[in-house]
């Protein structure tokens, strides 16, 4: 060391999560508005006029369930209902799949508890033919339609002779295009620039749909997440790039990916992208974030990238265990609550909903998951063996099998 | 089949006429063209036909691309259609498998192949497999192009043959072609194939046949009969190898700058060797390998590419695998060395005629 400086050495920052197990979490590192506080710019705003908004937070739902503000949006008690239906439906289809899970019935899960007004409101905001690039964790994208199945998707996560996809992919890796679904990967970020080339493909052939991308805190930190930005203020590309800041990605907080003392959505307007940060447990909030970026981008004027601040209350998957790197009670105590808690409190707020209502609504649900469990059971689970033909699995490498495959199968005897 | 293009196909010395039976009937003339000049017209063509064809990369919109393949594309098809792109491998690709699944049909440039590893996981993980994750929900019927090889003094940023790394990943076709003539109908080809084509353009072969002696003039493809293009549409099949030059002797497997090196070869050692133009590297056209093979009794694979795991590897298996027993003699395996690509000793590196040369040689006194 040449002892020459007049400072104190270098040390090296690695930044940790404020709570760990056994010590409670201090959220003030959120730095949450209060909700109504924060102005809506129309939407033809440029990315300079969005520099205040992608610090601070748009909400609409306040403490007592009042929509309050700017961004309060003009939704019909009925379609609230809808969307609260649509997330309590998403929470048990979860719930059952990660029983199904524990039985063997499928290999793995991913639940979004704690996420699901992100997915539901943002579809509720899309129209027909736009296309969502999502990760494993927007199944409330499909779950909030009226025109997919919870029969077909279970019989992708089982894996069985109805999967859709021939048992290739691991569950909730879902492709469904005639319902704006694109095909999930599961390498992460690598959709997030996709989408902004589906969106460049529309605006090429003078179409009107738009796409949606997304990503997670902690993949922002992949390349492709800041290839897609530049590509999508470079094109204008009429897309929105939804960023999920759930604060964990697997173990690791949001910090490590580069949330500490700054947004993702900042992100966003150093590539010169109009950027919000959002209340993702708000329902409301949501919707108007959402239905505002689709407007912009279906007006021709350009991309939004949105910061959805939420928090991953279940595990990554069912092959972990946060309890081992997060306190227990952490989403108990997270400021932004419960989704699903707030819009109830809400509609019942408004005179709409009630305690016995919301009751028979989750027991009519349960029932109608249950059934759809059973009659996707009728066609095997991964447990019993009613899984698609090997066979099949040297079909669509390519268009048309070359003979390569050919003889590999043969090779295989079947 | 047009008349004229077929024509062309018997009069082009190193072109079995099966193996460019052409597709379509607007085939015109035989012009002359440079490898350059025939991809441009095979973009041409197929923007024309198809408005679904859209063309970006570094460089490739206003100025027309550092080779030159775009030029003029933007002007005459908008700049919705050919257009410059971020320097990004992996946003070129990406994008381009976004539009591929909103149903366009990209082609896009690499500049370098030397520059396509930021863009392997696309490519890899996403373009390969878009159709067997999806069950054909989706599909990625994408081009890729991409200059590779040495022979211009670009040093191992500006010189590689990664054909190996594509080889070996499923769901992906890797064509390379070695003359104009291929080189457009090949193109027209994986533009209108479903399946995503990494398509590797020897650039040293860009404006001229080049057999390895690099003392020598450069022979332009005016003076040359594979540098006779019909203009307007034709497409070659994008599984189809070529019998370049008809022997007995030896069968020499190569592809891209090697097909001319290796015939160099044979005329100057005397050796009677027939060489198979792979031009489809994978999937291959194993059946006429093998029939080369099970009729001369020896077999030389030659490529420009490092030699460990390279792609004459799997061609050195496939051929023992299928006809250990008509073999005569060990197969030999002429390739670049197993070191980066170097600048000034360049001609070391490179598996010039000479070093063919005493292959063939060893293959037929064993």
């Amino acid at each position: 060391m040449s002892g020459m400086s007049e400072y104190a050495p270098l040390r090296l920052h690695v930044p940790e999560p404020t709570g760990r197990p056994g010590q409670a979490t201090d959220f003030s590192y959120l730095r949450l508005s209060p909700a109504g506080s924060v102005r809506r710019p129309p939407v033809d705003t440029s990315h300079f006029d969005t520099q205040d908004l992608s610090y601070t937070l748009v909400r609409v739902l306040d403490d007592e369930g009042r929509a309050v503000g700017p961004w309060a949006p003009q939704l019909d008690a009925a379609t609230l209902e809808r969307g609260l239906r649509a997330m309590m439906k998403t929470r048990i289809f979860d719930a059952r799949m990660l029983l199904a899970q524990r039985q063997k019935k499928l290999s793995f899960y991913m639940q979004c508890l704690g996420e699901e007004a992100i997915a539901v409101a943002h579809s509720f905001a899309l129209e027909k033919g736009d296309m969502c690039f999502p990760t494993y964790r927007q199944q409330g994208l499909l779950l909030a339609r009226d025109d997919v199945s919870m029969v077909e998707m279970m019989c992708q996560l089982m894996s069985n002779a109805r999967d859709p996809l021939k048992g290739r992919q691991l569950p909730v890796m879902y492709s469904m295009k005639r319902a704006g679904f694109f095909s999930v990967s599961g390498n992460l970020a690598t959709q997030f620039i996709q989408a902004v080339g589906w969106g460049m493909a529309s605006a090429i052939a003078g179409d009107t749909r738009i796409a949606s991308a997304w990503i997670g805190d902690g993949s922002t930190a992949e390349s492709d997440f800041h290839t897609a930005l530049t590509f999508a203020h470079v094109y204008r590309a009429p897309v929105i790039l939804n960023v999920v800041n759930n604060q964990w990605a697997i173990s690791t907080f949001q910090a490590i990916a580069g949330g500490e003392t700054t947004t993702f959505a900042a992100r966003g307007v150093g590539c010169g992208i109009a950027s919000l940060r959002v209340d993702g447990n708000d329902f409301l909030a949501v919707y108007a974030a959402s239905a505002w970026a689709a407007e912009r981008a279906r007006r021709n004027f350009g991309p939004t990238l949105i910061e959805w601040v939420s928090y991953r209350a279940g595990p990554h998957s069912t092959s972990d265990d946060p309890s081992k790197y997060r306190p227990a009670d952490d989403w108990k105590r997270f400021p932004l609550g419960d989704p699903i808690a707030r819009l109830k409190a809400h509609l019942i707020a408004i005179g709409h909903w009630s305690e016995a209502q919301h009751e028979q609504a989750q027991r009519e649900l349960e029932a109608e998951v249950a059934a759809a469990q059973k009659e996707a059971e009728r066609h095997g689970t991964l447990l019993d063996g009613g899984i698609p033909s090997a066979a099949t699995m040297f079909e669509d490498v390519y268009e048309q099998m070359p003979d390569h495959l050919r003889r590999q199968r043969q090779q295989l005897g079947i | 089949m047009s008349k004229q293009a077929t024509v062309q196909a018997a009069d082009a010395p190193g072109l079995d006429a099966a193996a460019v039976s052409v597709e379509g009937a607007q085939a015109g003339k035989p012009v002359p063209m440079t490898m350059i000049q025939a991809l441009r017209s095979a973009l041409d063509v197929s923007m024309a036909r198809d408005a679904r064809v859209v063309v970006f990369g570094e460089d490739v919109g206003y100025f027309g691309g550092v080779f030159r393949v775009t030029e003029g594309l933007q002007a005459k098809y908008g700049k919705s259609r050919c257009f410059d792109t971020p320097i990004s491998e992996s946003g070129i690709v990406g994008v381009g498998i976004g539009m591929a699944g909103y149903g366009l049909r990209p082609v896009v440039e690499i500049q370098f192949a030397d520059y396509v590893y930021p863009a392997t996981d696309q490519i890899v993980s996403e373009a390969a497999r878009m159709r067997y994750r999806s069950v054909g929900d989706f599909s990625a019927p994408l081009t890729i192009r991409m200059p590779c090889g040495g022979g211009i003094y670009g040093g191992q940023t500006h010189s590689q043959s990664p054909e190996a790394f594509f080889t070996h990943v499923c769901g992906l076709r890797t064509v390379m072609p070695s003359n104009p003539y291929d080189a457009k109908g090949l193109l027209i080809a994986a533009i209108e194939c479903n399946d995503p084509i990494i398509f590797l353009e020897p650039k040293r072969l860009y404006n001229g046949p080049f057999d390895g002696h690099h003392e020598r003039p450069v022979v332009p493809w005016s003076r040359h009969p594979l540098g006779m293009v019909p203009e307007g549409y034709y497409k070659l099949p994008i599984d189809a190898a070529s019998v370049f030059r008809p022997g007995k002797d030896l069968t020499v497997l190569a592809y891209g700058t090697m097909v001319w090196v290796a015939a160099c070869a044979a005329e100057e050692t005397g050796i009677d060797a027939e060489i198979i133009d792979l031009r489809a590297l994978w999937p291959m056209d194993l059946e006429t390998v093998l029939a080369s093979v099970r009729k001369t009794g020896r077999c030389v694979v030659v490529h420009e590419a490092t030699r460990t795991s390279g792609f004459g590897a799997e061609l050195a298996a496939l051929v023992q695998e299928h006809c250990f027993h008509h073999l005569e003699a060990p197969i030999e395996r002429v390739t670049g060395w197993d070191t980066p690509y170097p600048h000034a000793q360049e001609w070391d590196y490179f598996p010039g005629p000479a070093r063919v040369g005493e292959a063939f040689k060893r293959a037929m006194e064993a």
